[in-house]
């Protein structure tokens, strides 16, 4: 694996900023929307603007081989001093923009970080209340400087300032050796997991992962220089780093940054991406959102809009992939596409994507599948942090819902005797940082990685299909097949369900947690006049349990269709009385339930869904944003749902 | 301590100036009722003042008098070391004095945007001919103002509403699209009439970060009417407590906090 990199040069990102403002100079790299306009920065400016900040960080002292931390929303600055922090030799950790002060106390203590680069006075706060166990911090570099005046500057200085002393006083000759050290080998980024299971640990990726990835993937989906991204997905996750760093100065495209958080949908519209990412969480709220202003419009447009909605979910797919499709169906799809879908692919921004993903977490079909019938090409891709993203992906006109695709480029795939999908790519991370007992257990001696996923390759289209996590995948009592994360995707389609944890493994039958949708609820309940004054008063109105019951009842008609997994039906289940949230440990920061957490945590709601008890009064510790600890109390309503027959033999068993 | 024209530093670092305002035996009277009787104190540059008072007190009157709404029947009004006639409210506008009113007077269906942009009128120098033909001076003038409340919009952080109707807003954003049109204005002494009232404690914080901000930032001198206590005692440098159109205390919100006369305002006293 130590061979020179096969393309001369360019083995760092540094080389492939120099080539793109060498050969692209004067096209746009960065825009980011500030004050009501859309600044743009050509790759030209961009260059000089991370030359500029990493002659500053140089300035400051910082040593080659040094951790520096990068906190804060997507903006044009952070991404350049990720880049600048490589061209100084040391190593970027991102780490994720709402993470309570403990998590990134442990974060930058555990990579030892001496600097930070962060984005505003929030996170500046974070910090400085965690700083006491972070001793080896010594400084910090914001952005924006709003509400920080009165701070002590006597370890902290501006962005700006830092770029400005980098432009008077830097040594460019220092940094030009430091940027000529880097090697493919030389570590790229390091990038915290999520941690479904236990404390983060640190991945580190060289330039040989990063750079390799994003050439074998750019080729697959032919990214050229023209594309468009929005980068909106937070940039500690490995996926934002591949396709806002790693594809975009591989394939040289420009990188948009929305002006905050609430402008995302707007300024989604305002750029209009060729290539565009989302996990399935956003696809839910992007169609729950069209589903209430459905409810919302006149009854001309309901049904107009119901009426193409359900050609296009009979034809849509099947013109997307290419497939003969008859005259009539193609002239109706038509006007269909004049009337509503491409109006509603405008509203949703994605009149222009060429190339959609989603991926982090399993998609459910119908949800998958609306989004195919507009015309959006929207794929799956399977992948993870050790993987530098991709393991697997779809290829145009072969996709389906119920697999993740062929091998990525380079990735080489191996199921083991138990189920467990293994894989050795060029993209293998190198190692958790300063942690050889995990990586030793994660990665064999061949480079093979563990996923930790259950999965086969599907023998018709030869696409792996993954199962669930293999430690989820489990038996009921009676023997039939558990897997919770199907039933959980069914019921997530309905825009008044945000979430829902489906428990089972080794019981006689499945019981469920559900999460309102409180935008779709509350919208529901103005209209129909239902007053409350809390998120837990409505997620115990007898109509919303009503309303909620008749989804499980569908869903359980729907999963008794398939015979392998109609032992999954949901029994009985209750609705929370607070969302699942990552401040209290219930989900990870890229919103996947914790599952064990989640039955720990409420052990004592999950013994009264299976004790046959009809309400259950219950306390629960809540964290609140500011990291201030609560606690609420509730009496919650267990409801039966409706078990449609199973197969012949199990009816007559019962 | 209020006689005094030196500037002084605040234990959190901000610095405030001489005297902006002076209020000298300030009497106005509504045919025969008294509202505001013999009234003297002063603004300084760069402070937060606060005027506080049971309902009834007269805390509205005085901030009307301050804006030049109000004209007293006695007393005279010094600012900036010159003693202020009596003038039109446009005029005191362009002396850059801005407000904010208790009841949200903004313009329900225009944008947040087009609320804001009137903030800049008194610097919109052009006519409504040069205005209509757009080229030239009235396009860079636009754009000029423009860029000045953009900046206003990304410090309040209202970048998402910019073009909403402000007729569709909550009470809170209405609140603060009101700061943002004062702001745009770009006044030496803001005027703020009760700024949290009907606000859950989320907007409340919001808000008291919003007006702290504003004070650090531009150093803008900024006189509010509030009834929420808390939030008085932690924002303002100083304190007028008003009773019965009558000044009863001055000072720290320490100071008056310890007033007996404030205490017996606020919580009512026998009469015998």
């Amino acid at each position: 694996m130590n061979d020179a990199a096969p393309m001369g040069e360019l083995v760092s990102v540094p080389m492939l900023l120099a080539r793109n403002a060498a050969t692209r100079g004067d096209h746009a790299a960065y825009r980011e929307k500030e004050f009501g306009i859309w600044q743009s920065w050509t790759w030209a400016e961009a260059a000089q603007e991370i030359e500029a900040l990493a002659l500053g960080l140089i300035n400051l002292g910082v040593s080659a081989g040094d951790h520096i931390a990068i906190i804060g929303r997507n903006r044009p600055s952070l991404y350049w001093s990720m880049v600048a922090v490589q061209m100084t030799g040391c190593v970027p950790v991102p780490l994720y923009q709402d993470a309570a002060a403990e998590e990134i106390a442990y974060a930058i203590g555990n990579s030892g970080a001496r600097f930070a680069i962060v984005g505003d006075q929030e996170q500046v706060d974070k910090i400085t209340d965690v700083r006491e166990d972070i001793p080896a911090l010594e400084y910090l570099i914001y952005v924006d400087g709003q509400g920080l005046r009165k701070y002590d500057h006597t370890k902290m200085s501006a962005f700006a300032a830092v770029q400005a002393d980098g432009r008077e006083n830097g040594d460019k000759a220092e940094l030009a050796a430091r940027i000529a050290s880097l090697t493919y080998d030389s570590t790229c980024v390091m990038l915290y997991t999520s941690g479904t299971t236990g404390r983060p640990k640190g991945v580190v990726l060289s330039n040989r992962n990063v750079i390799e990835t994003a050439r074998n993937t750019s080729e697959f989906d032919t990214l050229s220089a023209g594309e468009e991204t929005l980068a909106y997905l937070p940039m500690a996750w490995v996926g934002d780093f591949i396709f806002s760093v790693g594809q975009a100065y591989w394939a040289g495209f420009c990188v948009n940054c929305p002006e905050s958080a609430e402008t995302m949908n707007t300024d989604l519209r305002e750029i209009g991406p060729t290539y565009f990412f989302a996990p399935p969480a956003i696809f839910e709220s992007y169609l729950t959102h069209v589903m209430i202003r459905m409810e919302d419009a006149g009854r001309f447009k309901r049904s107009m809009f119901k009426y193409f909605m359900d050609h296009a979910k009979t034809v849509g797919p099947a013109i997307l992939d290419g497939e003969k499709v008859g005259g009539m169906d193609r002239l109706k799809y038509f006007l269909g596409n004049l009337f509503v879908y491409g109006p509603l692919r405008n509203r949703l921004g994605m009149s222009r994507v060429r190339i959609g993903y989603t991926a982090g977490e399993a998609i459910g079909p119908e949800l998958f599948d609306f989004y195919r019938s507009l015309g959006i090409n929207l794929k799956q891709l399977y992948g993870q942090t050790e993987a530098t993203v991709f393991i697997t992906q779809q290829p145009d006109g072969q996709v389906r819902s119920d697999t993740v695709g062929v091998p990525s480029p380079g990735v080489e795939l191996k199921i083991t005797d138990d189920g467990e999908v293994l894989y050795r790519s060029p993209g293998t991370f190198v190692e958790y940082f300063q942690n050889p007992e995990s990586t030793a257990s994660t990665k064999d001696a061949e480079g093979w990685v563990a996923t930790g996923d259950a999965g086969f390759i599907d023998k018709k289209s030869g696409h792996l299909r993954i199962i669930d996590r293999i430690k989820d995948v489990a038996k009921m009592s009676d023997g039939a097949m558990f897997a919770p994360k199907y039933v959980e995707n069914k019921l997530k389609f309905y825009p008044n369900i945000l979430e829902a944890v489906v428990f089972g493994a080794g019981r006689d039958r499945c019981c469920a947690f559900i999460n309102i949708d409180l935008t779709a609820v509350g919208n529901w309940a103005e209209r129909n006049n239902i007053a409350y004054s809390s998120y837990q008063e409505i997620s115990q109105h007898p109509l919303v349990l009503d309303m909620i019951q008749d989804h499980v009842d569908a869903v359980n008609q729907s999963v008794a269709q398939d015979e392998l997994l109609a032992g999954c039906q949901i029994h009985r289940f209750l609705v929370l009385h607070k969302e699942l949230d990552a401040d209290d440990g219930e989900m990870t920061r890229t919103r996947k339930v914790r599952r064990a957490v989640v039955g720990e945590k409420f052990k004592d709601l999950v013994d009264a869904l299976y004790d046959g008890s009809e309400s259950i009064y219950t306390e629960t510790e809540v964290t609140y944003e500011d990291g201030r600890k609560g606690k609420i109390a509730a009496t919650l309503k267990i409801r039966d749902a409706k078990v449609t027959a199973q197969s012949s033999q199990q009816v007559a068993a019962q | 301590m209020n006689a005094t024209a030196d500037s002084y530093v605040t234990e959190d670092g901000r610095t405030i100036g001489g005297v902006l305002m002076d209020m000298r035996n300030i009497t106005l009277r509504f045919g025969g009722v008294e509202a505001i009787k013999n009234i003297s104190f002063d603004i300084r540059e760069g402070e937060i003042r606060a005027i506080i008072g049971p309902n009834g007190a007269g805390k509205s009157s005085m901030l009307n008098v301050i804006s030049g709404f109000y004209n007293p029947q006695e007393g005279e009004v010094f600012f900036r070391g010159e003693r202020r006639p009596q003038m039109k409210p446009y005029q005191v506008a362009r002396m850059g004095i801005a407000r904010t009113f208790q009841n949200i007077a903004l313009f329900e269906g225009m944008t947040v945007l087009d609320n804001i942009m009137t903030g800049r009128l008194n610097h919109m120098k052009a006519g409504l001919f040069r205005q209509a033909i757009w080229k030239g001076a009235a396009e860079r003038e636009e754009i000029e103002n423009r860029a000045h409340v953009e900046r206003v919009i990304d410090f309040l952080e209202i970048q998402a509403i910019r073009k909403t109707p402000v007729g569709r807003l909550p009470y809170g954003l209405k609140k603060r699209v009101e700061l943002a049109r004062a702001l745009a204005a770009d006044p030496k002494l803001l005027l703020l009439d009760e700024p949290m009232a009907g606000m859950n404690v989320e907007e409340k914080e919001d808000m008291s970060r919003f007006i702290l901000d504003v004070n650090d930032q531009f150093g803008t001198t900024i006189a509010l009417i509030e009834h929420d206590m808390g939030v008085v005692m932690d924002l303002s440098d100083r304190v007028v407590v008003m009773d019965y159109g009558r000044k009863i205390g001055d000072g720290s919100p320490d100071e008056v906090r310890t007033n007996q006369e404030v205490i017996d305002a606020y919580l009512g006293v026998a009469h015998d």
